[in-house]
């Protein structure tokens, strides 16, 4: 207990300073709104849209982890025909390495153009796409990932390839698989946010922070960016959550405890 | 060189394989009237012009004067939207590389620091920060700022991170054996830092600079939505897209010049890691390339 | 019938590439069941490869291996061997008892009793009490041990050992040498034990096939006639050092050619 209060204090106490500075400097300088509201404000703006809030939110985040859902689906499959067949990993890995280089997210309009401004489909293609290459690629790193030894080792037992896949290369993939869900779940919000810029329904997250931003009521702005952050660290901290019970072995999650 | 050649062939054969799989998909809609082959099920995207261009007028379209009676075509336009864009993201991405590799020493430094700081570092990247974009015009606009420093200051956001963490990891990249011996010499900590652990931090800093640089274009060009800066990529693509249904291979043609220069600001960070890692310095990273094919299936 | 006959065996690696490389050349060698063989010789003279061609890892270029009578590639498929590595090569995140179990759970044993026989076998290198611990728990001797025990658990006919005590301190390592002679009598298991520590060689093996590199050829044979069972005042004895001397003449004897 006093380890972990030792380990976390700095950063809670830090926390708690922050804004507490930050509210004093907003009211000692009588900053205006639209360059930081006081968090008070942001706050009081918090419960006071709450209804709308929490509808737009709904549908940004639903759209972003259902995109999320298909592009992990599609990564973990073609992933595993690259890590299978050498000649499709030869053909797809440095596409995919070249093609998380570019800016993927200017697709948005591309997929409003083709599903409709208010297709679902628009915001869970932008995001789905955005997920896969980051999964796909970790992916296959991480099943290539198991030492020469361990592979002599299971060939000395004369396996298949099945059990090749089960018993050594995807429990050796967990961690790159992990760490890639972590990047993918902020880009899944990212992406949902961004494509809702573009257009869309109104009762989305992107399309009234642009709203609010544009009515100069930046309390309300910033009250939804809050939430979207707070979900964004959320599905972070329980990926992180599901990580330890999934693989309490490995060394980055016991150097963390 | 021949392992550079077979890269390019490999290249080659995948862009002709994406251009043949566009055009197969809308050479297949057309024949059948936009369903699957012997089913009444619809294909998930249009195969019509408007939806889908042909590859060759994407092209084309580049080349072609982007405005009716205008002087320049559409080329020309794209690229000097590009080399705007990028000087915002350049900006950021010089300024968010130094902030993390500051951030990088002083966690070396202070564990106190590491502490306290760490867990923002990591959430950082767990917050949406692009949805801040449309706040920033208003920033751009009431203060007296020059309109591309808002969009330098989330290219850095989005560029700090992966340095930060790769400076961290690569400072404390010598062995103990090697922080021992620099202890023998009574070396300051200023010696230790720039004789061995800086030196010995540059693998790994280089990946982290190929994703912060790729971050900082994508920082930039979403940046510049919202705001609509009438100079930049993102501009461009907004009215694109406005205009897709009388010009759709104008927003493909932008989309491409996007990812091109995502592409060219990587292959720099590239060609700079080639001049000043040693290649047996260089980290390989990539299992996928140097892989033993697992044993082959067992028919017992 | 022999355990293992190996007649002409040569291994040429990059065959007709520029990056040719002839590991083994023309290894005529014949092990009786029963027997406890150290292969020694200075680094590249290709033991570690000769073991890999027993077990069917590597194909050789030319000449015959018998395992039992049997193809190596029939060997590994009845698994006539059991295989253990320099390293531990223990999968992190099994537990002990299902690392041991991990060779019966490819051959499909059932749950109870594999886990019986991985109990058993975890008694033998005297690991009980650790059944329920991860490997990064185990210091590196224990974890060998617990290779060892994986290698045995599917009682194997022959023992394929690739310098597998060259990672630990040398008491650690004397007493595993003891452990593994009485775990040798005790299941009557053949050895092959590729080794580059002298007294190691002389104080484990029934014969010592001394090997010399560039082509890695077999350059003497050398029978051991210590007597059996081999106790820890063994290597206090006049006959012990006399064939310490005896194989270090014969070694040095390789490195002048």
């Amino acid at each position: 207990m006093r380890d972990r209060m030792r380990k976390a204090g700095p950063a809670a106490v830090l926390f708690v300073a922050a804004l507490a500075l930050w509210e004093a400097l907003v009211r000692a300088f009588e900053i205006q709104g639209f360059i930081l509201p006081a968090p008070s404000a942001i706050a009081e703006a918090f419960v006071a849209e709450w209804p709308v809030l929490r509808v737009a939110a709904i549908g940004t985040f639903g759209s972003a982890l259902a995109g999320l859902a298909v592009g992990v689906v599609l990564a973990v499959a073609v992933g595993m025909a690259a890590a299978r067949w050498r000649g499709v990993r030869e053909g797809v890995m440095p596409l995919a390495i070249a093609a998380n280089s570019t800016p993927i997210v200017v697709l948005a309009p591309v997929a409003i153009a083709w599903f409709g401004l208010l297709s679902p489909w628009g915001t869970i293609s932008v995001v789905a796409i955005l997920v896969f290459f980051p999964i796909m690629i970790n992916l296959v790193r991480g099943l290539l990932s198991a030492p020469s030894s361990h592979l002599e080792l299971m060939q000395s037992y004369a396996t298949t390839r099945r059990q090749v896949l089960l018993k050594l290369q995807v429990p050796t993939s967990l961690p790159y698989l992990f760490s890639a869900f972590k990047v993918a779940a902020a880009l899944s919000l990212i992406g949902a946010i961004v494509k809702e810029y573009f257009g869309g329904s109104q009762d989305r997250l992107g399309q009234y922070i642009t709203r609010k931003a544009g009515l100069f009521q930046f309390e309300e702005a910033w009250s939804a960016i809050v939430l979207a952050s707070a979900f964004g660290v959320f599905l972070f901290v329980l990926i992180g959550l599901v990580e330890r019970r999934v693989m309490p072995w490995h060394i980055s999650v016991r150097s963390r405890q | 060189m021949k392992a550079s050649l077979r890269t390019t062939v490999s290249f080659v054969v995948i862009v002709a394989a994406l251009v043949l799989l566009w055009e197969g998909y809308k050479a297949l809609g057309q024949a059948t009237g936009g369903v699957w082959p012997g089913t009444s099920m619809n294909l998930p995207v249009r195969t019509n012009e408007r939806s889908m261009p042909h590859v060759w007028d994407i092209v084309g379209s580049l080349f072609a004067p982007a405005r009716r009676g205008g002087e320049d075509i559409l080329l020309v336009i794209l690229v000097r939207a590009a080399l705007w864009t990028w000087r915002s993201a350049l900006i950021g991405f010089v300024v968010g590389s130094f902030v993390g590799f500051g951030l990088g020493v002083l966690f070396v430094r202070s564990l106190l620091a590491e502490r306290g700081l760490m867990p923002y570092v990591v959430a950082s990247q767990a917050v949406p920060v692009l949805a801040i974009a449309p706040i920033v015009v208003v920033w751009s606009g009431r203060l007296a700022f020059p309109n591309w420093v808002p969009i330098a200051v989330i290219s850095a956001y989005l560029a700090f991170y992966p340095v930060a963490i790769n400076t961290l990891r690569g400072l404390r990249s010598p062995e103990a054996t090697s922080m021992e011996l620099m202890r023998s010499y009574a070396a300051s900590p200023g010696q230790v830092l720039w004789k061995l652990q800086i030196p010995a931090s540059l693998p790994y800093l280089f990946p982290a600079l190929k994703i912060s640089a790729s971050a900082s274009v994508i920082g930039a060009i979403v940046g510049e939505l919202p705001a609509g800066f009438p100079q930049g990529l993102g501009r461009a693509i907004l009215s694109f897209a406005s205009s897709f249904s009388s010009a759709p291979e104008k927003l493909f043609a932008s989309v491409l010049v996007s990812a091109m220069l995502g592409l060219f600001f990587v292959g720099l960070i590239s060609l700079i890691e080639r001049w000043t890692v040693p290649a047996a310095m260089r980290l390989r990273e990539d299992p996928a390339m140097k892989f033993v094919p697992p044993p082959a299936t067992v028919t017992a | 019938m022999t355990a293992l006959d190996l007649r002409g065996v040569g291994m040429i690696f990059n065959e007709g590439a520029s990056n040719e490389v002839t590991a083994l050349q023309n290894i005529d060698v014949v092990i009786e069941p029963g027997e406890f063989v150290s292969l020694i010789g200075p680094s590249g003279c290709g033991k570690s490869t000769l073991l890999r061609l027993v077990g069917d890892l590597l194909k050789p270029t030319s000449g015959e291996i018998s395992v039992n009578g049997k193809e190596p590639a029939r060997a590994r498929l009845d698994r006539d061997y059991g295989m253990v590595f320099q390293s531990a090569t223990l999968l992190d995140w099994r537990t002990v008892l299902d690392n041991v179990a991990l060779p019966l759970e490819i051959m499909d044993i059932p749950r109870h009793e594999r886990e019986e026989t991985a109990r058993e076998m975890l008694e033998l290198v005297q690991l009980g009490g650790f059944a329920d611990h991860h490997p990064y728990e185990l210091s590196g001797g224990m974890q060998q041990r617990v290779a060892i025990a994986r290698a045995l658990s599917f009682r194997p006919s022959l023992l394929l050992m690739d310098e597998p005590f060259g990672a630990l301190d040398e008491m650690t390592r004397e007493r595993m040498q003891m452990e593994l002679l009485s775990i040798w009598r005790e299941t009557q298991t053949t050895v092959v034990f590729v080794t580059h520590s002298i007294p190691e060689a002389v104080f484990l093996s029934t014969r010592v096939v001394v090997m010399s590199p560039r082509p890695g050829r077999v350059s003497e044979l050398i029978d051991v006639d210590l007597a059996q069972p081999r106790v820890f005042e063994t290597r206090e004895e006049p006959g012990f050092y006399e064939m310490l001397t005896r194989l270090r003449e014969s070694l040095r004897k390789v490195d002048e050619s």
